[in-house]
């Protein structure tokens, strides 16, 4: 087991430290601004010396990006079992969830701070907002799929509504639902961010002082500290979709 | 209308047409007659894509019919599908269970005949594993044991064994047949097959190519107990000789 996740993990982390090792050395060669490009040891120590307010920035972010995720896949399921549930519904409605999915985030995010104020609640309404379309999307396509000869037998021995829909419609929309998960995790970071750009608080924030600082190591590090939130929750999400689903079939239990 | 005294299903001038994508108008049956004595193993024999799911899902009440009649006696019946629809997040047991929820039986009855029903088609040992984990045979009898925990008086089955290899259909037909004996059920069976229907059922009933008519009702004069041998002798190729020459006739019809 962990001689698996050895071997699955040391290709990425070479690569990684090698890039990062010729990255120094071109940079010290050819002698960069730091402006436009610092050095990756003077990041590592901005992130190092400035870690205490970059981890709180990091744990304000990821409340916000969790909550976020969690409005979004609550709405989104709901949305589309409502969709799902008569092919007028889905005709008339759908349309407009696509909305979600075109929608600019930074073009919006001004008016949820309008809405919702400067702070957190705003910040978490742009991650929802941008996260929300994935699941909506994938958990329909699920809802839609169910085995027409599975609906049939609920059918025969008169099962209702409710019970079909638990009991089938539901965890048969699961794998998808996962997908579109993993999808929103992603999109739910950078709506966050953006939205503390307007709405204040987080990584947003720490971006934009370190900008106006011109600490662009800084700027980097923030942006490190908010690539590892992503990675955390697409693992996590990850992780949760081989538990839920490992007796389903062979492939979730190897590799992909 | 009622049924007559031992009848399970009977089907009066059924006709099913279906719409096709391109708007036309694709009859399925075209006046069907059937009815099916209490009791009985009757397969439906027919070429691919001729009515016979059709009708049997007409039978189970899952599909209305155009015109004409289709009558059932009351009684519970089950139907197993082509390939055996399990739920991939339950094991066998709380698959085989899952009729018994569906009507609202609490968990204390549900898990006695669940076990029995798993016992009767010989998966107690894979009770606790989940489709994934299983051979196409046994998903199939895990399939069966679904079927017949509600003990229906009425057993439909779809193609149930098209897709598996022939020595596991084989057995399974072996299975069914003892099954069947046992529960004293009325069983309405669907097969391209030929030998299958002759092997399996009590009375063959050859359809057409659509738009399905009946093409021959024949009882087959093969003995009640049945094995793997009987398919060797004479008497069986005849019977099989007889399906051949109807699904022939019904193909060039």
């Amino acid at each position: 087991m962990t001689g698996d996740l050895w071997r699955r993990a040391a290709p990425p982390l070479v690569t990684f430290v090698l890039g990062v090792a010729l990255a120094e050395l071109l940079i010290r060669a050819l002698d960069v601004s730091p402006l436009i490009l610092p050095r990756p040891s003077a990041v590592w120590s901005a992130a190092t010396s400035e870690a205490g307010p970059l981890l709180a920035a990091l744990a304000a972010t990821a409340r916000s990006v969790l909550a976020g995720l969690l409005l979004s896949s609550s709405v989104g399921v709901a949305a589309a079992v409502a969709l799902a549930a008569s092919p007028w519904m889905k005709r008339a409605f759908y349309p407009y969830a696509i909305f979600f999915q075109i929608v600019p985030i930074v073009a919006i995010a001004p008016l949820l701070v309008i809405w919702f104020g400067y702070g957190p609640r705003a910040v978490v309404a742009a991650a929802a907002v941008v996260s929300v379309f994935p699941v909506i999307a994938n958990t329909l396509a699920g809802l839609l799929s169910v085995d027409p000869n599975l609906a049939d037998l609920f059918r025969l021995h008169g099962a209702s509504r409710t019970a079909t829909l638990w009991k089938l419609r539901l965890p048969w929309a699961l794998p998808y639902l996962l997908t579109g998960l993993r999808i929103a995790a992603g999109l739910a970071v950078i709506g966050a961010i953006v939205g503390e750009f307007v709405g204040g608080g987080g990584l947003g924030v720490v971006v934009l002082g370190a900008m106006r600082q011109q600490r662009t190591d800084l700027v980097f590090a923030a942006i490190g500290y908010a690539s590892l939130l992503g990675l955390a929750l697409f693992a996590a999400v990850g992780l949760a979709s081989r538990l839920a689903l490992r007796h389903w079939h062979a492939s979730e239990g190897g590799e992909r | 209308m009622q049924l007559s005294g031992n009848e399970a299903i009977a089907l009066e001038g059924v006709h099913r047409t279906f719409r096709s994508e391109a708007g036309g108008e694709v009859p399925a049956l075209a006046g069907i007659d059937l009815a099916v004595a209490r009791g009985d193993f009757v397969a439906l024999l027919g070429p691919s894509g001729s009515g016979k799911s059709t009708l049997l899902r007409l039978v189970a009440g899952l599909d209305q019919p155009q015109r004409g009649v289709v009558r059932r006696d009351g009684s519970r019946l089950a139907m197993v599908f082509q390939d055996a629809h399990l739920l991939p997040w339950r094991d066998v047991l709380a698959n085989v269970s899952l009729p018994l929820e569906l009507l609202g039986r609490d968990a204390a009855t549900r898990r006695p005949l669940a076990e029995a029903a798993v016992a009767r088609v010989g998966l107690a040992d894979a009770a606790r594993r989940y489709p994934a984990e299983l051979s196409g045979g046994m998903r199939m009898r895990a399939s069966l044991a679904r079927a017949l925990v509600t003990e229906p008086r009425l057993l439909l089955l779809d193609e149930p064994f098209a897709a598996l290899d022939e020595l596991t259909r084989m057995s399974l037909d072996d299975e069914l047949r003892r099954l069947w004996r046992e529960a004293g059920l009325t069983v309405l069976f669907v097969t391209h097959s030929i030998a299958e229907a002759a092997y399996l059922a009590e009375r063959v009933v050859v359809l057409s190519r659509r738009p399905a008519r009946i093409v021959l009702d024949h009882r087959v004069a093969l003995p009640a107990e049945r094995s793997a041998a009987l398919r060797a002798e004479p008497a069986f190729a005849r019977e099989v000789g007889v399906l051949q020459d109807a699904l022939r006739a019904g193909a060039a019809a």
